[in-house]
C-alpha cells in the first residue's frame, strides 16, 4: 500500500469525519488524490463502514451490551465459517471474532435490556448445534471503546505560551 | 536588596509578556506553546510511579543512574555518535540545565560565543549569565535559517570560543541537512571553535533522520551535544536532559553540576530508563501526528497567502507576518480573534517579522486557529 492510502487508513480508523480538504493537507496532497484513494480504498474492501463512537449512558439507560463466549464442535461436514455464517447475520451482534483460547468465538452483543439479550443467547446463539457453551458477561463501565477514553478527558494544563 | 549587575542586564524574556497578555484573554487558542500536547508514555509514567511505589526518592550519582547512561550511550549511536557511558555522558535537570553547566564549564569571562539569532530565548542570557558575551549571527529566510560557512565569517564567529546551535530549531522549525552541517563544521575546525549543539528536537525530524555535527569529521572532539526528555518524549515537566563530551568537558561540567545541582531528578531518571527501552514506537505515533499537523499548517498558510518556508524539524512554522511590526501583529490577532502567536522579534533581531507558530496543539483547535487566522488578514 503507498503512503497515501496508508496515511489515509490511519487518520480515518482516528477520525472518520474529516473532510477531503483537510485529510488532503494534513497527507501533503490534493482533494482529488485523497477522493480518489478513498474510493480505491473503499472498493477494495480495505474500508467497510464509518460509525462514531458512543457513549450509550448519555443517551439511554437502555442499552445493554454483552461479551459472548462461544465454544463449538465442528465435524467433517462443518467448520468455523459454517458456524459463523449462522451467528453472524443477526443484527443483535456486533462483532463476532474466531479467537484462541479457551474458547472458540467471541461476540459483542447489544440489546436494550439484560432481558433481552439473554433470551437472544438461549434463544438464538445456544441453539445452533454446533455450539456446546455459550457464557455471557454483561458490560458494567466503559472506559475506553476503539481507542477513545471515556470520561472528561483532561484539562490542557500547560502555560499558554511558553519558549 | 539590589539585584547583581549579572542580572541586571539581562532584561526578562519577551515571551512573558506574551504569556500574560494570552492569560488575560478570552477564549484563547494558543498557537504558543514551546512543549507537546501529548502526556509522556504511559509506560513511562508507570515506571516512575513504581520506582516511586518501591521508595526511590534518594540522590543518584551526580552523573545519573549508570543504567540510564547506558541506555543514552545506545540512544546515541541511533545518531552515528560512540559515546561511552562511564566518563562522557551526563545526566541533567533537561536540557536547560546541561547548557548552562556546559557553558560555565567551556567558557571564560569575557569570551565570544557565538549565537544563531533568530534562536531559542535562553542561549544569549546563559551567555550572559556566564559573564561572557554573546554574538548575534544572523540567519534569514532565504537561507531557511540555516548556517553556513559564509554567514558565520559575516557575523565574525571566526574569533568567538564557542558556538551555541540548535537543529531542528526552535522557533523556526529550520534543520540542517549533512551537507550544510559540514560547512559549520569546517568553520569551526578552520577557527577553533567549540560547538555546543542543542539536539533536543532530534526524533522530531520530518524528511530524512537527523544528522548531529558531532558525527562529522574531527568534530567529536571540538563538540558537546545536548539532548533530551522533553520534546520527543513528552516530558517536559519531569526536568530530565543530558550531555555528550570528552570526558575532559564531562568533567568539568560534573564539577559544577555536583556543587550546583547534585544530580537530575530520580523519578525522571526511572522514567527515561523505560522511555528508552520500550517507547520507541510511542514516540513515532507522536512525530507522525506531528507531521500531519506540519503538513496541515503549512497549507492553510499557504491558502491564506502567508510566505513560509518549508518547516522540517521541531513542532514550529516560522511564517513572515502580514504587518511588518510582528509584535502589533500579534498583539492584535490576540486581541481580535483570541489566537495566540509568538512574535519572531523575541528570538532575535533577525525573527523581527515573522511569527512563531507551534503546532503541538490538537487538530480541532489548529483548524479553528487557521480559520481565524485566515478571516483576520
Ligand atoms: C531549543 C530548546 N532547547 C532546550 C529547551 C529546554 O529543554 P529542557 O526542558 O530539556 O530543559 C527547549 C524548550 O523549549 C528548547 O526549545
Amino acid at each position: 500500500m503507498d503512503k497515501l492510502h496508508r496515511d489515509l487508513v490511519d487518520l480515518l480508523s482516528k477520525d472518520a469525519r474529516q473532510s477531503t480538504e483537510d485529510l488532503a493537507r494534513m497527507t501533503d496532497s490534493t482533494a482529488e488524490e485523497v477522493e480518489e484513494a478513498i474510493d480505491e480504498l473503499e472498493e477494495d474492501g480495505v474500508l467497510l463502514g464509518y460509525q462514531a463512537v458512543v457513549d450509550w449512558t448519555e443517551v439511554t439507560d437502555d442499552h445493554v451490551e454483552a461479551y459472548v463466549e462461544v465454544n463449538v464442535a465442528l465435524d467433517r461436514e462443518t467448520d468455523y465459517t459454517d458456524v459463523s455464517e449462522r451467528i453472524q447475520s443477526y443484527p443483535e451482534v456486533q462483532r463476532l471474532t474466531l479467537v484462541s483460547g479457551n474458547y472458540d468465538f467471541g461476540l459483542v452483543i447489544q440489546g436494550d435490556s439484560m432481558n433481552e439479550v439473554s433470551r437472544f443467547v438461549s434463544d438464538k446463539i445456544a441453539v445452533i448445534p454446533e455450539i456446546t457453551q455459550t457464557v455471557t458477561h454483561f458490560v458494567m463501565e466503559t472506559y475506553k471503546d476503539r481507542g477513545v477514553e471515556f470520561g472528561d478527558g483532561d484539562d490542557d494544563e500547560r502555560l499558554s505560551v511558553s519558549p | 536588596m539590589k539585584p547583581s549587575d549579572r542580572v541586571d542586564r539581562v532584561p526578562p524574556s519577551g515571551i512573558r509578556r506574551f504569556f500574560e497578555l494570552a492569560e488575560e484573554a478570552d477564549d484563547v487558542i494558543s498557537l504558543g506553546v514551546g512543549e507537546p500536547d501529548f502526556s509522556a508514555p504511559w509506560a513511562a509514567r508507570e515506571a516512575g510511579i513504581t520506582s516511586l511505589e518501591q521508595g526511590r526518592t534518594s540522590y543518584t550519582a551526580n552523573r545519573g543512574r549508570r543504567e540510564l547512561r547506558e541506555r543514552i550511550q545506545r540512544k546515541l549511536r541511533e545518531y552515528d555518535l560512540e559515546y561511552s557511558a562511564d566518563d562522557e555522558i551526563i545526566v541533567t535537570t533537561g536540557v536547560s540545565e546541561a547548557l548552562d553547566v556546559g557553558i560555565r564549564a567551556l567558557v571564560n569571562p569575557g569570551d565570544t560565543v557565538a549565537v544563531p539569532d533568530p534562536s531559542y530565548v535562553s542561549y544569549r542570557p546563559t551567555v550572559e549569565f556566564a559573564d561572557a558575551e554573546p554574538l548575534a549571527v544572523p540567519t534569514s529566510m532565504d537561507d531557511e535559517f540555516r548556517l553556513s560557512y559564509e554567514t558565520l565569517q559575516e557575523a565574525g564567529a571566526e574569533d568567538a570560543d564557542a558556538l551555541v546551535m540548535c537543529y531542528p530549531n526552535n522557533p523556526t522549525g529550520a534543520i540542517m541537512p549533512e551537507d550544510d552541517l559540514r560547512e559549520v563544521a569546517e568553520f569551526a575546525r578552520d577557527h577553533d571553535v567549540t560547538v555546543l549543539s542543542d539536539e533536543v528536537y532530534a526524533d522530531l525530524t520530518y524528511d530524512g533522520d537527523h544528522t548531529s555535527i558531532a558525527s562529522l569529521e574531527g568534530m567529536r572532539e571540538r563538540t558537546v551535544v545536548f539532548n533530551g526528555f522533553s520534546k520527543a518524549y513528552a516530558m517536559t515537566g519531569m526536568r530530565l536532559g543530558y550531555a555528550a563530551a570528552p570526558p575532559e568537558v564531562v568533567s568539568a561540567m560534573n564539577r559544577v553540576h555536583q556543587y550546583t545541582m547534585l544530580s537530575a531528578p530520580t523519578t525522571a531518571q526511572y522514567m527515561a530508563i523505560e522511555a528508552l527501552d520500550s517507547c520507541n514506537a510511542d514516540v513515532e505515533e507522536m512525530r507522525r501526528e506531528f507531521d500531519r499537523r506540519r503538513n496541515f499548517v503549512l497549507a492553510r498558510l499557504e491558502e491564506i497567502g502567508l510566505d513560509c518556508f518549508t518547516a522540517k524539524g521541531a513542532f514550529y512554522v516560522f511564517p513572515e507576518s502580514p504587518w511588518e511590526d510582528d509584535g502589533e501583529f500579534a498583539e492584535a490577532l490576540l486581541e481580535e480573534e483570541g489566537v495566540a502567536v509568538v512574535p519572531g522579534n523575541v528570538f532575535g533581531e533577525s525573527g523581527e517579522g515573522h511569527l512563531r507558530m507551534s503546532y503541538a496543539t490538537g487538530m480541532e483547535d489548529l483548524k479553528e486557529a487557521m480559520d481565524r487566522l485566515d478571516s483576520f488578514v
